[in-house]
């Protein structure tokens, strides 16, 4: 069902002056609302300004405080989160060949590897990684990322194979390809190609959790910004920082997730199959996984 | 291995606050999300942006983010909440759009025909969605949303960075504690963890299959 518009009649005079009431009657309640944010956020303090007063945000204007922010905070966040995705990716792909290999030897233990670290909290693996192989908290922070995507886009790539139709592989077999010639330069660039707006919808996961990284001490947007620069100027300007983190992490993952919706609707003009969400990458992985199974229990080798 | 028996009591107390977290802000995150859902298939428009605002707004905000809000920016604000029920806020509040949307992608799962039938038979909005478009998403609806409870399950292991002692903070403080068996105290924690996840997952998967035949 697509648009809401089903659901209810196209609006008549009386209809459409309820609505319209409505509408306004909800606008002013949620106004009523955020102004009520800003009118507390603004009162004065005790014998302190309130949130917005110029005081507040007089570290901003200073260039050294945006270049810490930018070159070790955003920057932090940033290579933690590149070289977690490009790892990921690696990963999903290997992870997603030996989940889909004839043998069961290998597939079988790669199912327990992944049902295990998907139900591990991430944050749990950044700290057993860096207590336990000392890797130091970039590599502990990148190490648990890459694990727990490219797990995920593992399952994607996986469930995009087996949604592919048989045909291509038996294409690829009938022209003398070996199997694994078939499923790398047949199949594989299909299902990549198919999960694309999957896997970066789950890149923007991957970014916002390097903010975990906070929590085991690896230096990255939210450490500078909440708590070294907030530290040295003092709680009286924390939320003024708190703001900026804010608004730096939504530019951030904004952008990714519209690029990711981007991709969806790119792809999905192109091919005639039917468009995964990204907004939602459960219920696009579930649509996936959901065929995907059905199509394992049709050719009998779950 | 001692040390993970040794400790079995604590990891019990860690246990039981981790379930608490997700009982409690998973039933507020049911609630607001819902009714974000509501407001964004609902025939009010300003209603629907702000469905649509919040969405992406907090949907594109880390956790982490929230609860350091929660836990430390609002207590400078004037709140004098706990940091137990701070948690639950920033838990709940996170939570409540992934929901939204879970809700959302089942009720566009259902056939068009489905409503327009309803329609035609002279339903109302209400009717149409309370009769006929809910009770069928409902089924959809139910494997996302396990998924959405079992990332919250690994989502409390966040507040165990912002002062609340669950599973993942007590695994954090043993593990301080008993440098020699670190490994172990840790797996400890990850098989309380497992023993959520692990079933829910199969659940999800069962509902998952049962449906794909039914569609």
């Amino acid at each position: 069902m697509t648009g809401a518009s089903v659901l209810f009649d196209a609006p008549g005079p009386v209809a459409r002056r309820r609505s319209l009431i409505s509408s306004i009657i909800g606008a002013v309640v949620i106004l009523a609302g955020l102004a009520w944010v800003v009118l507390t956020l603004a009162a004065p303090r005790g014998d302190l300004p309130g949130y917005f007063d110029p005081s507040r945000w007089e570290p901003l204007t200073e260039p050294l405080v945006w270049q810490r922010i930018l070159t070790v905070g955003v920057w932090g966040t940033l290579s933690a989160a590149l070289t977690a995705s490009v790892l990921a990716i690696i990963l999903g792909i290997i992870f997603s060949l030996l989940r889909s290999a004839r043998t069961s030897w290998i597939r079988v233990p790669t199912a327990v590897v992944i049902e295990f670290v998907r139900g591990m909290p991430v944050l749990l693996m950044m700290l057993f990684i860096l207590l336990v192989l000392n890797t130091g908290t970039f590599w502990a922070v990148v190490a648990a990322l890459t694990l727990y995507n490219g797990v995920l886009i593992g399952e994607a790539l996986r469930a995009g194979l087996v949604s592919l139709p048989r045909g291509q592989r038996e294409a690829g077999l009938s022209l003398g390809m070996r199997p694994m010639q078939s499923k790398m330069l047949v199949e594989f660039p299909q299902a990549f190609r198919q999960m694309l707006p999957i896997i970066i919808a789950q890149l923007v996961v991957l970014l916002k959790d390097t903010s975990l990284g906070y929590i085991v001490g690896y230096v990255e947007l939210l450490r500078v910004t909440m708590n070294q620069l907030a530290t040295f100027y003092g709680n009286y300007y924390l939320f003024s920082f708190f703001v900026v983190a804010l608004v730096l992490y939504l530019i951030m993952n904004l952008s990714l997730s519209w690029f990711a919706r981007w991709v969806a609707r790119r792809t999905a003009s192109k091919s005639g199959r039917p468009v995964l969400n990204p907004d939602d990458e459960d219920q696009a992985i579930l649509m996936a996984t959901a065929v995907a199974d059905a199509r394992q229990s049709e050719t009998g080798h779950g | 291995m001692d040390a993970v028996i040794e400790n079995l009591p604590l990891y019990f107390e860690g246990f039981g606050m981790t379930l608490f977290l997700l009982g409690v802000s998973g039933l507020a995150a049911l609630v607001i999300g819902t009714l974000i859902a509501a407001m964004r298939i609902s025939p009010v428009p300003s209603l629907r942006w702000f469905a649509t605002g919040y969405t992406e707004l907090v949907r594109n905000t880390p956790l982490t983010l929230v609860l350091f809000f929660c836990a430390i920016v609002l207590p400078l604000l004037g709140s004098r909440l706990d940091f137990v029920t701070a948690a639950l806020i920033g838990l709940s509040v996170y939570t409540s759009p992934f929901i939204a949307e879970a809700l959302r992608s089942g009720i566009n799962g259902v056939p068009v025909g489905q409503a327009e039938a309803a329609r035609s038979v002279g339903f109302g909005f209400s009717q149409t969605v309370g009769l006929i478009v809910l009770p069928q998403a409902f089924r959809m609806t139910v494997p996302p949303l396990i998924n959405v409870f079992i990332a919250l399950t690994k989502n409390t292991s966040v507040a165990g960075g912002f002062f609340v002692v669950d599973l993942f903070a007590t695994g954090r403080i043993l593990a301080n504690a008993r440098g020699d068996a670190v490994i172990a105290i840790l797996l400890g924690v990850a098989t309380f963890y497992l023993l959520i996840t692990v079933p829910l997952g199969l659940l999800a998967a069962r509902l998952e299959r049962r449906w794909v035949v039914q569609r």
